[in-house]
């Protein structure tokens, strides 16, 4: 199993070290959870974005109960590896997994986007525990991720830094700005995801503006690059037990997914990057998800 | 002959003083750190200096990311890239988040002179004091510019520090008293209130030098902090002298001028002006050349305060 050494006399984390127990399947499971978990509390909210949270789900249950150190009763914990949602949008799937962590109350996830609520429509530092950045304006994550890896660095700790871009983010220049920075800084301490989905708000990603060939963009800016399967949770376990082998440059874990994924009438539905299901559909998706 | 240095070297020094004695301070730039200054650092804390090429955004979260993990963060470039290019980087990485990041912005204003409207800042402050949970600071000579750097260290969350690029006149004498939030009166007068910020407190001195040999006694106030203002010296300047004139090397929208009379209209309306920039980009010129064309001089703020005067 894959395992950073736990530095010094630092506390493992109760709920990470009881969780990485999990199974493929109960990681299977776990995923499907979350997924019902976005699904219903999108519905309760009455707005946001399932489409992007969906097509995440198996990426952040193998960063949760897998891979990580953490611990959810000290969220400060020095020593916690660190995951970074660029993707701001995506917040219900990562709310989903701080809850199903142990982070707060899995009661509290019916509160999203309302008024007084810890959980604010894009993930929000100050207010979460768990969320390392504020963030929602695409392009930034990669940068802050690089801040903290250096900071390792600085002050010889082991943690690894997790940081999920979209791939419709990858528009943004500043993305490309890190990729560059990351690579010249020798930062093997990071690892991006792209949530490889190939849809983004208005449309495909490669009408919009192609990204691609993006395996080659990260591989030519220095990057190791891993495609795998997005929603098949040995490849995306096996891609991130490889990276701690990866030395003197960062990894980047391109993700193939699909968007929506797990309710039938919203895979590959552009409608569903910022609609919510609503009535017999929700019911429907919900059963889908059962 | 006056002692003159630039605030951006005054800057340069206090870093690396800095350094030795708080080992959180990291300093980033982008390629231009032999004239943000921060290259005395780099030279003598290479393992805390971060140079990211020139690509101020990503500087600018990277900056955040260091904080976020326990450092004080000091990034540096020139004041139009870091306000203006980087708007939605210090909003979202470090100002809603309220990180620990230390903006030292050079090369600020149209003092720049030769390089042109490309590289005059005049809507950093507008921009920077419009940003919910920063502290905005603009030193008026070398003195207070390292007095400045020191206390931004020493205090929690975000801080926008606007230098200059020549050398200008020390006005700041060695016992000179930097609180944070706190304006300074730099010469006493019951007529009239000149508030001025920056390089223009100079201007301001010497405006009110020549008004007191008409018998007329300007108090000059330095509004040192731009942000939080200090509303009581602001108040209290209305009150004791019954007019104002305010000076900024900045736009007028949105700058010092706005800023202290929406102070003056809440509690205490007087007479006003405001010496700054019109609605306009400057050209390419020796900085008192500009400072002379547009109308950001010693005998503007003069004539500002005449016309006060006739108000009251």
């Amino acid at each position: 199993m894959a395992s950073a050494p736990v530095s010094g006399t630092a506390p493992e984390s109760p709920s990470s070290a009881r969780l990485k127990g999990l199974t493929l399947e109960e990681m299977k499971a776990m995923a499907r959870k979350l997924r019902r978990h976005v699904i219903t509390m999108l519905g309760a909210a009455g707005s946001g974005h399932p489409g992007g949270s969906l097509s995440a789900a198996e990426i952040l249950t193998v960063l949760y109960f897998k891979e990580m150190r953490y611990n959810a009763a000290d969220p400060n914990w020095p020593e916690r590896d660190r995951f970074v949602l660029s993707k701001g949008h995506a917040a219900p799937i990562l709310y989903a997994a701080l809850a199903e962590s142990g982070y707060f109350p899995v009661e509290e996830l019916s509160t999203l986007r309302k008024l007084g609520s810890r959980l604010q429509g894009h993930a929000d530092r100050t207010l979460t525990p768990g969320v390392e950045m504020s963030s929602g304006s695409l392009g930034q994550g990669l940068s802050f991720s690089i801040g903290v890896a250096l900071a390792a660095r600085l002050d010889s700790r082991p943690y690894r830094i997790y940081v999920l871009l979209g791939d419709g983010e990858c528009q943004e220049g500043q993305v490309w700005e890190a990729a560059m920075a990351a690579a010249h800084f020798k930062l093997d301490n990071v690892v991006a995801f792209v949530d490889h989905n190939g849809l983004q708000l208005d449309g495909r990603t490669r009408d919009i503006m192609n990204i691609e060939p993006l395996s080659d963009k990260w591989r030519a800016f220095g990057w190791h690059v891993f495609e795998v399967d997005g929603h098949d949770l040995a490849e995306l376990s096996k891609a991130l037990e490889k990276a701690r082998g990866v030395k003197v440059q960062p990894s980047v874990i391109i993700a193939h997914t699909v968007k929506g994924k797990g309710v039938s009438f919203m895979e590959n539905n552009v409608e569903y990057h910022g609609k919510v299901p609503s009535g017999e559909d929700l019911e429907r998706a919900l059963k889908e998800l059962a | 002959m006056p002692v003159e240095m630039s605030t951006r070297e005054a800057y340069g020094r206090a870093l690396v003083e800095l350094g030795r004695t708080n080992d959180k301070v990291v300093v980033l730039d982008a390629d231009l750190s032999r004239s943000t200054m921060t290259s005395y650092f780099a030279k003598e804390f290479p393992q805390r200096f971060f140079q990211c090429g020139l690509a101020e955004q990503n500087m600018m979260s990277i900056a955040a990311g260091l904080a976020a993990s326990g450092k004080t963060a000091f990034a540096s470039t020139f004041a139009v890239f870091a306000a203006g290019r980087c708007f939605d980087q210090l909003r979202m990485s470090i100002a809603q988040p309220r990180l620990n990041v230390k903006i030292v912005a050079t090369h600020s204003g149209i003092s720049v002179g030769e390089d042109g409207a490309s590289h005059h800042a005049i809507e950093d402050l507008s921009l920077m004091c419009s940003l919910p949970g920063f502290t905005v600071l603009v030193p008026a000579d070398g003195v207070e510019a390292g007095l400045a750097v020191i206390a931004a260290a020493s205090m929690e969350g975000p801080v926008y520090i606007r230098l200059g690029r020549p050398k200008v006149c020390v006005i700041c004498d060695v016992d000179y008293r930097f609180t944070v939030g706190k304006a300074v009166t730099m010469r006493p007068g019951k007529d009239a209130a000149i508030i001025a910020t920056g390089i223009m407190v100079w201007e301001a001195w010497q405006a009110a030098d020549k008004l007191a040999r008409e018998g007329i006694e300007c108090r000059v106030i330095n509004m040192s902090t731009m942000k939080p203002l200090d509303e009581e010296a602001i108040v209290k300047a209305a009150a004791e002298t019954g007019a104002i004139v305010t000076a900024e090397e900045h736009l007028e929208h949105g700058g010092l001028g706005s800023m202290v009379a929406q102070v003056v209209m809440r509690n205490r309306p007087v007479p006003m002006d405001s010496i700054a920039l019109k609605d306009v980009y400057a050209k390419s010129g020796k900085p008192e050349e500009l400072l002379q064309r547009y109308g950001l001089s010693a005998r503007h703020i003069e004539e500002a305060v005449r016309g006060v005067l006739r108000r009251k």
